[in-house]
């Protein structure tokens, strides 16, 4: 083997998908090199092939539903595409390991984390005694920055944070030091402190180590931070590659300027001008789960604590914040999913903290909801008419009414009038969203909370959902409070931002303030750990 | 694990043809069961003459091509008894499987959607799961004296538990979904959410468990009547041919082994039946729901 | 959790027997019975109080761990439970044991070769297991092995701590035929919840990993599916009464579970009573045992 000669070579792969499907390869013709301590990101958005790319070279395809069909997979010179079981097995967790995407289904659920990355080593290494694999198993995960490692390693994945998963999944990648490393979306179910953390740790560690990592994402921003060469899918096909410099800067491929041109950046809305009376107020709003145990213990979370703002009409209130911050609690307390255990909601100065009966499911007519996930939102078993006119209807508009509304509805978000017969699995991801957001505007409603209502979508369909947003709440006129981790898009789409943390309310004000001159620490954390940030800022500069 | 993965909807009308269509032994199975089916309704057809009629002269004959299930200890036609017994024994299954889905549903709804009424519906659920089915049937049918109704009712108590459970457990699983929150968000009344957006994920498991009831059902008709508590002997069924070849099995095993056997058949044909639909409906419905009495 | 339950099955039983028509003082003293025998019974039995008084002297009786006395031998209905229970214990005992000894490697073998002739057998098999009745299974082993083979003895019981060879080829046949129905449940629930794990993430990173097939579904797969199936070996042992209660009649076993028929035959009230209590108290304390199971086998389960 030559010094020059790469740790992967991909040439010419071909994944065949099953037939009847509305294309024949989920991979096509696509080769690629990962050198030496070199990251090499692919890039794309859902269906673009990149994970069955990186499934294909762990050979842990589901090989009787997707089977490669041409092409070689070279690790260090060997084609792995047509290596044996037996020869599989000795090479991966070996000289080639892989991080995925949800730390915590990847790991063994009722397995110590500890005895999970020991048995990287005794399957591999079998003349290492106990002590010398306890010591490894300590050292590597110190390596990684885990907190403890002596008493973490006998926890069970369940007991650590989402940010330690994944560090632990590091380590079982690293423990024998393997040529090629690879990483599907390994930050993507991480909150964004966590992923910047995550992306850093990676990067230091190949200083140290003389892997290659293959990293799959479908954010531009973690390629900014981390890519020393991208290579960019649509279709199955590779459509551009080069350095990130070149591709970010000056992309070639029609689809990787769109991509790019979609993802979204810091930019404000100008400042609305009047104030009226607020649409909604809130006021010292305080919300606990209590759960009480088999046994009579019981457990006390605080989801949220005297949180207090208010909305102006036509206004958009952003809600910002990691997991755990309370963004989801406030919009089901804002819902009425769930009630306060004190504090007032106020709504046209009217207290529905606490409704109930008849009285909520009227007032429910004034303050609707878009969900993050297309897919569940809509039931499956009805039409999309008939989920369109419900509310009106039990709301006591007639039949041809409803029906006549739904249709302008449909035009209004950019669907067909006449597609009101067809089922929700008939239309795309976005096209469900436009449609839930129709089924909201359909009960004419003087506030929306939108709950991560574009988080499920991938980026270009998530730009156009955002313009539509806008569109409509410039012609309509409705107030929003729009619930996001992304404080990209939140800086797109609100007049005004509320930083959540830990139940609270940290931080709140006119939009551009708020993400240009932080006055808090918590949302400067929150903006450096922003992917790509210190580039964008950077250019600007 | 296809790249699409989007369940087709099971909306569309006949979805129990449709399953049956993709799914040969499923088919086979139903059309098994059709024959028996019919086979019971026209016994009388078939056999000829009465069923009861007692030759001294032919007792305890073995199985050959003049009676192919034999004679019993009165000289009687076992085929023709077996025949004309499944008339009671299918209908005290379809009855008993249908009683008990369609109460099983309506408490399981209910204690799926109302928290304050869970605990408490749970415990008696769990209470009578804790007594062996069988013998509450034994107990009960010993005391009140066979008919059609009791028996059906001791074998329809049994299963309650079972249906209100896997009922219950798809409303919990369904009302988190996000497109029941957004009915509820839409103003829409308890009582439509549950009908309109709930019941709908309850049908096709129901279909599933409703078939393997009616199983179970014959089975435990059965046993009732090996047990000696299962319809007087006047009224063919398959539970009280089975009682009344107990006495003289050693010399006659057919009087026991042949009923046995049909019986075991046509209890095989609805549980390949519904592991065609489960199948088809219902994947992860697993046969963890079914702990037959 | 167990006490509410119990309770519940209390209720049940008492109120079974009481609100069945007819009068139970006839029930026991019999149809030729005079008046002043009824009234007697009725007495003594306090039948002639409220229901809701007799419930609550009854359920205190049974606290006490009182559960009466049978009518016809006049002999404490616990100590008649207690004289039996051997056969049923070893009987039920060897079931379970040839089950989980059989069913789990077999449901596992299935779902491993998910879709091979292996799982289809092993379906079948279970399929079979689910329809034909315990008592045909039962004659027809004896058909064949007993009164044409004459390899086991036809019925009776000899206990295994007289002989245990003995004991052994009375006990093989029905301990077999308690054991099918038991068997076709278990291995089904250990093929499908083993064939829900396999397909998580954390299977494919044991795969990435290096691990062979085989380790990664007996040390990764097998673990996590063992929840379920240690439910449904719980739900199962009513399953398992049920069929104890068969299996004695068949072999002719002098267990509790011809007891009980025995009983209901012969309208004693209180072994009846007794013994429905008795099964529902098992059933609730093997189903204890298997909740304090969970959190050895999961450490995510914390009470």
């Amino acid at each position: 083997m030559t010094v020059s000669e790469p740790i992967l070579r991909i040439e010419n792969l071909s994944v065949a998908l099953p037939e009847g499907l509305d294309r024949k390869h989920a991979v096509h013709d696509v080769s690629l090199e990962v050198h030496r301590k070199q990251i090499v990101c692919v890039v794309g958005e859902s269906g673009s092939g990149k994970s069955v790319t990186a499934a294909a070279v762990m050979r842990l395809l589901p090989e009787k539903v997707l089977r490669i069909t041409g092409g070689a997979i070279h690790l260090e010179g060997e084609d792995i595409a047509a290596a044996s079981p037996a020869r599989l097995c000795e090479l991966r967790g070996n000289r080639i390991a892989m991080i995925f995407q949800e730390p915590l289904t990847a790991l063994n659920p009722v397995m110590r984390v500890g005895e999970q990355i020991a048995e990287v080593l005794r399957i591999h290494r079998p003349q290492m005694d106990h002590r010398q694999i306890e010591a490894r198993v300590v050292e590597l995960m110190a390596d990684v920055q885990l907190p403890d490692p002596d008493r973490l390693a006998r926890a069970y994945p369940h007991q650590l944070s989402g940010g330690q998963r994944q560090r632990v999944m590091i380590a079982m990648a690293l423990a024998l030091e393997p040529a090629l490393i690879i990483a599907d979306e390994p930050t993507t179910a991480l909150d964004v402190t966590t992923q910047a953390q995550i992306l850093r740790l990676l990067r230091e560690l190949l200083t140290k180590h003389d892997s290659g990592v293959l990293m799959i994402t479908h954010d531009f921003g973690v390629v900014a931070d981390i890519a020393d060469h991208v290579v960019v899918m649509q279709q199955g096909e590779v459509v551009e590659r080069g350095t990130p410099d070149k591709v970010l800067a000056a992309p070639e491929h029609p689809y990787t300027r769109a991509l790019i041109e979609a993802v979204p950046r810091f930019r404000y809305r100008p400042e609305p001008e009047r104030r009226e009376a607020a649409v909604l107020a809130v006021e010292g709003l305080s919300l606990t789960y209590r759960s009480t145990s088999f046994l009579g213990a019981k457990r006390e979370t605080r989801a949220l604590d005297t949180v207090s703002f208010s909305l102006a009409p036509g206004e958009t209130l952003g809600v910002v914040g990691e997991s755990g911050s309370g963004k989801t609690s406030l919009a089901k307390t804002l819902l009425r999913f769930e009630t306060p255990d004190s504090g007032r909601i106020l709504f046209q100065g009217q207290d529905i903290a606490g409704l109930a009966g008849s009285a909520l499911l009227q007032m429910r007519r004034h303050i609707q909801m878009v969900f993050q996930d297309p897919y569940k939102s809509l039931n499956p078993r009805r039409r999309i008419g008939q989920s369109l006119i419900e509310g009106p209807v039990q709301h006591g508009l007639s039949v041809g009414e409803a029906v006549k509304r739904a249709e302008d509805l449909m035009e209004l978000v950019g669907l067909r009038r006449d597609a009101l017969d067809r089922f929700p699995h008939e239309f795309s991801g976005g096209q469900r969203q436009r449609i839930c957001i129709a089924r909201a505007l359909a009960m004419e409603p003087s506030v929306i909370v939108a709950d991560e209502a574009v988080s499920a979508l991938d980026v270009s369909v998530q730009a156009q959902v955002l313009r539509l947003f806008e569109e409509l709440q410039r012609r309509i006129g409705f107030a929003m409070i729009f619930v996001t981790h992304d404080l990209r898009v939140a800086s797109n789409i609100c007049d005004r931002i509320a930083v959540m943390q830990r139940g609270r309310i940290v931080e709140i004000g006119p939009a551009q303030r708020v993400f240009e001159a932080p006055e808090e620490a918590y949302t400067r954390e929150l903006l450096a750990a922003v992917p790509g940030f210190a580039r964008k800022v950077a250019a600007v500069a | 694990m296809s790249a699409n993965g989007q369940a087709p909807s099971l909306a569309r009308r006949g979805i129990l043809i449709d399953a049956l269509l993709t799914n040969r032994v499923a088919l086979f199975s139903g059309a098994l069961l059709l024959a028996i089916a019919l086979s019971a309704v026209f016994a009388g057809l078939i056999t000829g003459g009465d069923p009861f009629l007692i030759r001294p002269r032919l007792r305890l004959r073995p199985p050959g091509s003049e009676f192919w299930f034999g004679t019993d200890a009165l000289g009687r036609d076992v085929f023709a008894l077996v025949l004309h017994g499944g008339r009671i024994s299918l209908l005290v299954g379809l009855f008993a499987a249908l009683a008990g889905a369609a109460i099983g549903t309506v408490i399981g709804l209910l204690t799926g959607y109302l928290r304050w009424l869970d605990p408490v519906v749970m415990r008696v659920m769990d209470g009578i799961m804790a007594i062996p089915g069988i013998l509450f049937a034994v107990a009960l049918v010993s005391l009140v004296g066979p008919s059609l109704f009791t028996i059906v009712a001791a074998i329809t108590f049994a299963e309650i538990p079972r249906v209100t459970r896997l009922v219950r457990a798809v409303v919990l699983s369904v009302r988190e979904e996000s497109y029941v929150r957004a009915a509820e968000g839409l103003g829409i009344p308890a009582r439509l959410v549950l009908l309109r957006h709930i019941l709908p994920s309850c049908i096709a498991p129901l279909i599933v468990q409703t078939t393997y009831m009616f199983a179970a059902a014959i089975l435990s008709e059965a046993v009732l009547g090996f047990l000696g508590v299962g319809f007087p002997p006047d009224i063919p069924s398959w539970g009280n041919v089975l009682a009344e070849g107990r006495a003289v099995f050693q010399r006659a095993p057919w009087t026991i082994i042949a009923p046995g056997l049909f019986l075991a058949v046509t209890v095989m044909a609805v549980n390949l039946l519904g592991d065609g639909l489960r199948d088809r409906l219902d994947p992860r419905l697993s046969r963890a729901a079914k702990v037959s009495s | 959790m167990a006490v509410p339950v119990m309770l519940v099955v209390a209720t049940i039983v008492f109120l079974l027997l009481r609100l069945s028509p007819g009068d139970p003082a006839l029930i026991i003293a019999g149809e030729t019975a005079g008046p002043e025998a009824l009234a007697r019974i009725r007495a003594e039995m306090g039948l002639d109080r409220p229901l809701v008084m007799q419930y609550l002297a009854w359920l205190g009786e049974i606290v006490r761990g009182n559960l009466g006395t049978s009518v016809l031998s006049k002999i404490p209905v616990l100590t008649l439970i207690f004289d039996r229970l051997e056969p049923t214990l070893v009987l039920a005992l060897s079931a379970i044991l040839i089950t989980v000894v059989v069913a789990v490697p077999l449901g596992a073998i299935a779902a491993w070769r998910h879709n091979s002739w292996i799982d289809r057998a092993v379906m079948m098999l279970s399929v079979v297991g689910f329809s034909v009745p315990a008592f045909v299974i039962g004659y027809i082993l004896i058909l064949l092995l007993s009164v044409k083979a004459d390899i086991f003895p036809v019925q009776g019981y000899v206990s295994p701590f007289a002989d245990p060879l003995a004991a052994l080829r009375h006990l093989a046949l029905p301990s077999i035929t308690l054991a099918l129905v038991f068997m076709a449940l278990i291995s089904r629930v250990t093929r499908s919840s083993l064939l829900e794990v396999l397909g998580e993430d954390f299977v494919r990173t044991a795969r990435a990993k290096g691990n062979v097939e085989r380790r990664v579904l007996w040390r990764h797969a097998l673990p996590n599916a063992a929840v379920p199936i240690i439910t449904v070996i719980g739900l199962g042992i009513a399953l398992l009464i049920s069929g104890v209660v068969v299996t004695e009649s068949v072999f002719n076993l002098p267990g509790v579970g011809r007891l009980t028929i025995d009983a209901i035959l012969a309208r004693d009230y209180p072994v009846v009573q007794g013994l429905m209590l008795f099964f529902a108290l098992i059933y609730v304390g093997v189903n204890l045992l298997i909740d304090i199971a969970y959190v050895i086998v999961d450490p995510r389960i914390r009470y």
